[in-house]
């Protein structure tokens, strides 16, 4: 296999607060290619934020990547002093947050955020930056964009800053793209364009995304691969045809089950029972043990990645299906 | 934005009006001001053609349309001490003032965003807590103590500096200020920075509140995901959203200032009108003290007016009105 464009080994991110250690991330490993997309999957709390955030080392105190490797084009970036970051972060790497209300500063205009943008990785002119971000906002379809670039965020719609948000991800061509639930503060109509708009740029600029979410039907129309957070660690990854077609964590197979999907009309939805375990204090061994319906005495030890694939593995002793196979741990 | 500066032109105009009420009930209507007018030994009738004179046997309201008659064409009497017209005395007095305010400003500006930006971006640090510890003193330490500290230690012990007075002038527009030279300049230090404490303590606290506020907003984080330089992350995105607190404050507290360094200015001999006031009050001067208490309201509510004009020229939102989408 070559070298992936970004390998993630054993992340940790903790936040030490008063009320203890929040191990917010602990242990993730991820593997992307060039070009792909990944979707990254998980209830509310898993560490999906966390974890996109600790690859750009953008975490803030309390929270401190303690442990891992996050290797891009095969430097660490873990190790890496706050000046190379900051030279990769906008120009290699780029992200996009959930909340295009929040995103863009209220008190500077939409052309003072994305010069600044331009001109932190290159030294150009201000006309030249200008005419740079004027081409990227009609890239990513929006109309008049002198007259934008004039603006502030609160004159647009929130499907128009995160427009903004993405022409500002865009401005650079990077490797990659880390997009934290863009879509998920928009209304319907608005996230399937966008969407379908940012699936669009990347196949055509060849850049790599991660597509962070809590929506297993989005990765789905979307992604090349899926990785499933639960508690701070990836739980099961594989291709999109894998994971919808054959999950083998239970807490992949409970997601499925409860997204709606037209090939199984008739056929009641189904919640994952139990709660998202609080990060300070989860289980000994595997953290799903208390909502899972295939836990044995095994599950007290913390389960191994096992698979057949680097990028076909999932973190169970039981995993579903393994009946059939007879391949149980 | 024509529109609003109406608005509020006329706004301020109905408060210069309440106050003029007030001000003429709490020194025309309370008590006989004749008793102090005129000499004890004054006779009957002597008294009674004073009180003519002055139109004190009017009713109430007739007096008060005359006091704002005569107001609005500038008089507000003649002192009795000096026996100059009062308005004129105050304002003769008011650069002196307004020079050690807008000093006294700069400093807590100059001096209290910096310290109040590294106190919120490095809360737990050593020097977050020194510089919180410090604005605690600043606000509860009594001004002319603090003030004949300063006295002791750098005009008595160390012999540093002046200890009271305005000391050489230059003059500017026909106005003598001490700024414009050296030796004016050390007389201002000492003044300036004792009427700055309270305030520098004031905006290293909003500073400080609006930096840990605003340097967790997604937008902060969002300059640094693009890789901005921490100089402009901060010096940009900080400081813009936390100026917008700031500036309301302190636009608004330029007026207290302007009244409080009437201690200051006491504690340092400084000839401003806070210090008319004060010496007024004592001779019991009235129409000094009328005329001084006039021109403060005057100009709180011509610096209210500015503090508004600059805050919408901040903030976005307000300048192009438009409602938050
Ligand atoms: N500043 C912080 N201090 C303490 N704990 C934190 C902090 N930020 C995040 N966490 C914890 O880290 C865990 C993971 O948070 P994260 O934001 O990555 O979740 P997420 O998967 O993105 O969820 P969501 O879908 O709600 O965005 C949460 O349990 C949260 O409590
Ligand atoms: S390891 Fe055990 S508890 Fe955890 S998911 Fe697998 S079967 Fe369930
Ligand atoms: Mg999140």
């Amino acid at each position: 296999m070559t070298e992936p464009l970004l390998r993630v080994d054993g992340l940790k991110t903790h936040f030490l607060t008063r009320a203890g250690t929040v191990k917010a991330v602990d242990g993730v490993d991820l593997r992307l290619d060039r070009g792909e997309i990944l979707g990254l999957v998980g209830e509310s709390g898993s560490g999906k934020s966390v974890t996109g955030q600790s690859i750009l080392g953008l975490v803030d105190p309390p929270g401190r990547v303690v442990g891992g490797r996050v290797l891009f084009r095969g430097e660490d970036l873990v190790g890496a002093g706050e000046k190379r970051l900051r030279a990769i972060r906008g120009r290699r790497i780029a992200m996009i947050f959930q909340d295009p209300m929040m995103t863009l500063n209220p008190v500077l205009s939409i052309g003072t955020q994305m010069v600044e943008a331009v001109q932190a990785h290159e030294t150009v002119s201000r006309a030249e930056a200008w005419e740079r971000s004027r081409r990227a906002l009609a890239r990513v379809g929006i109309a008049s964009p002198d007259e934008r670039l004039a603006s502030y965020p609160h004159q647009f719609s929130g499907g128009m800053r995160q427009r903004v948000a993405i022409a500002i991800a865009l401005l650079h061509s990077p490797d990659l793209i880390i997009a934290d639930e863009p879509t998920t503060a928009l209304d319907v109509t608005i996230q399937a364009q966008i969407l379908f708009e940012v699936q669009k740029l990347c196949r055509e600029t060849g850049t790599a995304l991660i597509w962070v979410t809590h929506d297993l039907a989005v990765v789905s129309a979307l992604a090349d691969r899926v990785a499933v957070m639960y508690a701070g660690r990836v739980v099961e990854t594989g291709t999109v045809a894998e994971i919808i077609g054959n999950p083998r964590h239970p807490y992949t197979r409970g997601l499925l089950e409860s997204v709606p999907s037209r090939n199984r009309r008739g056929v009641p939805l189904r919640s994952i029972p139990g709660m998202t375990p609080s990060v300070l204090d989860l289980p000994e061994g595997c953290a799903f043990r208390p909502r899972c319906d295939r836990s044995t005495g095994a599950c007290t030890a913390m389960p191994e990645l096992m698979g057949d694939r680097e990028d076909r593995a999932w973190r169970c002793w039981n995993p579903v299906g393994a009946e059939a196979r007879g391949d149980a741990a | 934005m024509l529109v609003f500066i109406l608005r509020r032109l006329a706004q301020s105009a109905v408060v210069v009006m309440a106050m003029s009420v007030l001000v003429f009930a709490g020194i025309f209507a309370i008590g006989n001001p004749i008793d102090v007018l005129i000499s004890p030994e004054a006779d009957e009738f002597e008294r009674a053609a004073a009180i003519a004179r002055l139109g004190l046997d009017k009713p109430m309201h007739e007096q008060f349309i005359r006091f704002v008659d005569s107001a609005l064409g500038g008089d507000l009497g003649t002192s009795f001490v000096h026996g100059v017209p009062a308005l004129g005395l105050v304002l003769q007095r008011f650069p002196a003032t307004l020079e050690l305010a807008l000093c006294a400003m700069l400093v807590a500006v100059v001096l209290g965003i910096p310290l109040g930006l590294w106190a919120g971006l490095k809360p737990d640090s050593l020097a977050g807590r020194v510089i919180m510890t410090g604005s605690i003193l600043g606000f509860s330490l009594p001004t002319f103590w603090v003030g004949m500290m300063l006295i002791m230690a750098f005009a008595v012990t160390l012999g540093w500096l002046p200890a009271g007075g305005r000391g050489e002038t230059a003059s500017l527009f026909g106005v003598p200020w001490s700024f414009l030279t050296a030796d004016g300049l050390t007389h201002l230090i000492l003044p300036a920075v004792n009427l700055a404490l309270f305030k520098l303590s004031l905006v290293i606290r909003l500073a400080r509140a609006g930096t840990r506020e605003v340097a967790l907003q997604d937008y902060v984080k969002f300059a640094r995901a693009k890789g901005l330089a921490p100089s402009r992350v901060v010096g940009v995105h900080i400081l813009k959203n936390i100026m917008i607190p700031v500036v309301t404050v302190l636009g608004l507290e330029l007026g207290s200032v302007i009244a409080f360094s009437v201690v200051t200015e006491s504690v340092f001999a400084w000839p401003g009108m806070g210090k008319l006031l004060i010496d007024s009050i004592l001779q019991l001067d009235r129409p000094v003290v009328i005329a001084y208490l006039l021109v403060t309201v005057l100009l709180f509510v011509v610096i209210n007016l500015i503090v508004d004009l600059v805050y919408s020229l901040l903030d976005p939102r307000i300048r192009l009105g438009g409602g938050r989408a």
